[in-house]
């Protein structure tokens, strides 16, 4: 017994060390002086993330995906929620069939979603780049606001609300007054995932931004394949920055298990 | 009751036929049509040998990766279920963090560690212990190790949660009537975690089956695989067509892996819960 909690847990560190190293080694070559990547560094500067806001691709970047992601998860809840609540709530048909249809976008490898959407919707539709990118995230983001809401529904205890129609209330306000404050939780996780899978994605930004519309993650892409410097690092460091904080505010009103 | 039911499905139906569905068919019928047969378009991505190394590629990326992530998450999942809440905690943060974490961030770690002036061939050429930089990057090798830093935080979540669920009385009992730790691994705790690992297995085979930053950034121009093969096709070349074959290809194989693998889950789900 002994010698395998030993074994798993040299294993375990190991792990954790290989996760954390190479994200620790971006960090410090943010600040490194020499204009090629070095670890370990020469000299100390900032220099590098004030070149990050020279670049009008990542700061624009940064606002084009903040919003897209946002409209995105949101839109996504709009729809989502809904059909949530008649799969998990109404006695129909197929039940499991409209549930396969909804989490169908998962299925669908996202650069070919990307691929897809560029053909039909920016092609033969001409749709602007911001509809269809819009369209690409919102598919994105469905799958996860759909099983986290069915998460919530699930633990959400159905006679509160039968109780509330009994009581008088009709439909409509029970669904307002009692069910959504009862998987409130549910919801605000269902948005936080979707922002975060919406804003670092890049199959589906790949086919749809444009010289005039750039996401953050593609134009840092772009950026890496005609130069190799610590600019990189410094914005890496930036996006990590968020992550962390998004976790703590996440852990702060929710805890962080609800997020997996 | 059935009215408002299709009242409040019908807009997602509509949306995900319009915006999905739809534009999945608009790019997949033209590749089933041919001069004289209607899988002409396949046999000649077939005839060629590199597109075939491209295919063998992918899956190989995919089954190591899968095998590795899977062979190192085992251990520490089970390291993470026995540790106290605290600890606990903190070692679920430094999980989670990465999988929150943009590809492009930890894809580009591994090019500051491999490159030809990385970490690593800086670190041995100081100790003398190379006079050359070794080709690290841009390799079969790099793409794996990118792929299995990606994915294993998400192995290793999949299989906590299964971990969480075992029933450790389960395994004292074998180990008290005498079972050798190995026994009781392989015969008492194994069989309980199949639906965790089978779990954790399809999210990392079909999630590094379809990654494209990871090839596209740590394989290079020589080591494609589908993903960046479709994007090479369709944004740099403009052969809308091959790049529509690619993506057919591409989505046949993640949807039937899922398929299959998801098939397997339910069939031990059944046999766990008899």
């Amino acid at each position: 017994m002994r010698t395998k909690i030993k074994f798993s847990s040299v294993v375990g560190c190991l792990v954790l060390v290989i996760l954390v190293v190479p994200l620790l080694i971006v960090i410090v070559t943010s600040f490194g002086e020499e204009s090629a990547i070095s670890f370990p560094i020469k000299g100390f500067t900032f220099e590098w993330y004030a070149n990050v806001f020279q670049q009008p691709d990542f700061v624009e970047g940064l606002k084009m995906s903040s919003i897209v992601a946002i409209l995105a998860s949101f839109l996504a809840l709009l729809v989502g929620i809904p059909i949530v609540y008649v799969l998990t709530r109404f006695d129909i048909h197929h039940k499991d069939w409209f549930q396969t249809i909804f989490l169908s976008p998962a299925l669908i490898p996202e650069i070919v979603i990307g691929f897809a959407l560029y053909q039909a919707l920016v092609i033969s539709l001409q749709l602007p780049l911001f509809i269809s990118l819009i369209v690409g995230h919102f598919l994105l983001c469905l799958p996860y606001v759909v099983r986290l809401i069915t998460a919530g529904m699930m633990e959400f205890d159905e006679s509160i609300e039968e109780a509330a129609w009994m009581v008088g209330y009709d439909k409509i306000t029970t669904f307002f007054k009692v069910v959504i404050p009862n998987i409130k939780q549910s919801v605000v996780a269902a948005f936080i995932l979707s922002f975060i899978t919406s804003f670092n994605n890049i199959p589906i930004s790949l086919f749809l931004n444009g010289p005039d519309l750039n996401m953050l993650p593609t134009s840092i892409l772009n950026y890496l394949e005609n130069n190799y410097d610590p600019t990189v690092s410094a914005v890496s460091v930036i996006l990590m920055i968020i992550t962390a904080s998004i976790m703590i505010l996440a852990e702060k009103y929710l805890g962080l298990n609800k997020l997996t | 009751m059935k009215r408002s039911a299709v009242l409040l499905l019908s807009p997602g139906l509509l949306l995900i036929i319009v915006l999905l569905i739809l534009p999945i068919l608009q790019m997949f019928l033209p590749t089933f049509v041919g001069d004289q047969f209607f899988l002409e378009k396949y046999l000649n991505f077939f005839h060629s040998n590199g597109n075939i190394q491209v295919i063998l590629r992918t899956l190989m990326i995919a089954v190591i990766t899968t095998l590795i992530t899977l062979s190192l998450g085992l251990p520490t999942a089970y390291w993470m279920s026995r540790l106290g809440d605290r600890w606990k905690k903190v070692v679920s943060i430094i999980v989670l963090f990465p999988i929150l974490t943009n590809a492009v961030v930890r894809n580009f770690a591994w090019i500051t560690i491999l490159g030809k002036n990385g970490v690593i061939n800086n670190f041995l050429m100081q100790l003398h212990i190379i006079d050359k930089p070794m080709t690290l990057l841009y390799t079969n090798f790099s793409i794996v190790i990118g792929s299995v830093y990606l994915f294993l935080p998400i192995m290793i979540t999949s299989l906590v949660s299964s971990f969480s669920q075992l029933n450790f009385e389960v395994e004292e009992a074998a180990s008290v009537i005498g079972a050798r730790p190995s026994i009781v691994f392989f015969k008492v705790i194994l069989p309980q975690l199949s639906v965790g690992m089978l779990t954790g297995s399809i999210l990392v085979f079909v999630g590094s089956l379809t990654a494209y930053t990871t090839p596209q950034l740590l394989g290079g121009n020589k080591n494609m695989v589908l993903a960046t093969l479709l994007q090479q096709q369709s944004i740099t070349l403009g052969d809308w067509t091959s790049a529509s074959v690619v993506a057919v290809i591409l989505t046949v194989i993640a949807v039937l892996v899922m398929t299959i693998m998801n098939y397997g889950t339910k069939l031990m789900d059944r046999r766990n819960a008899k």
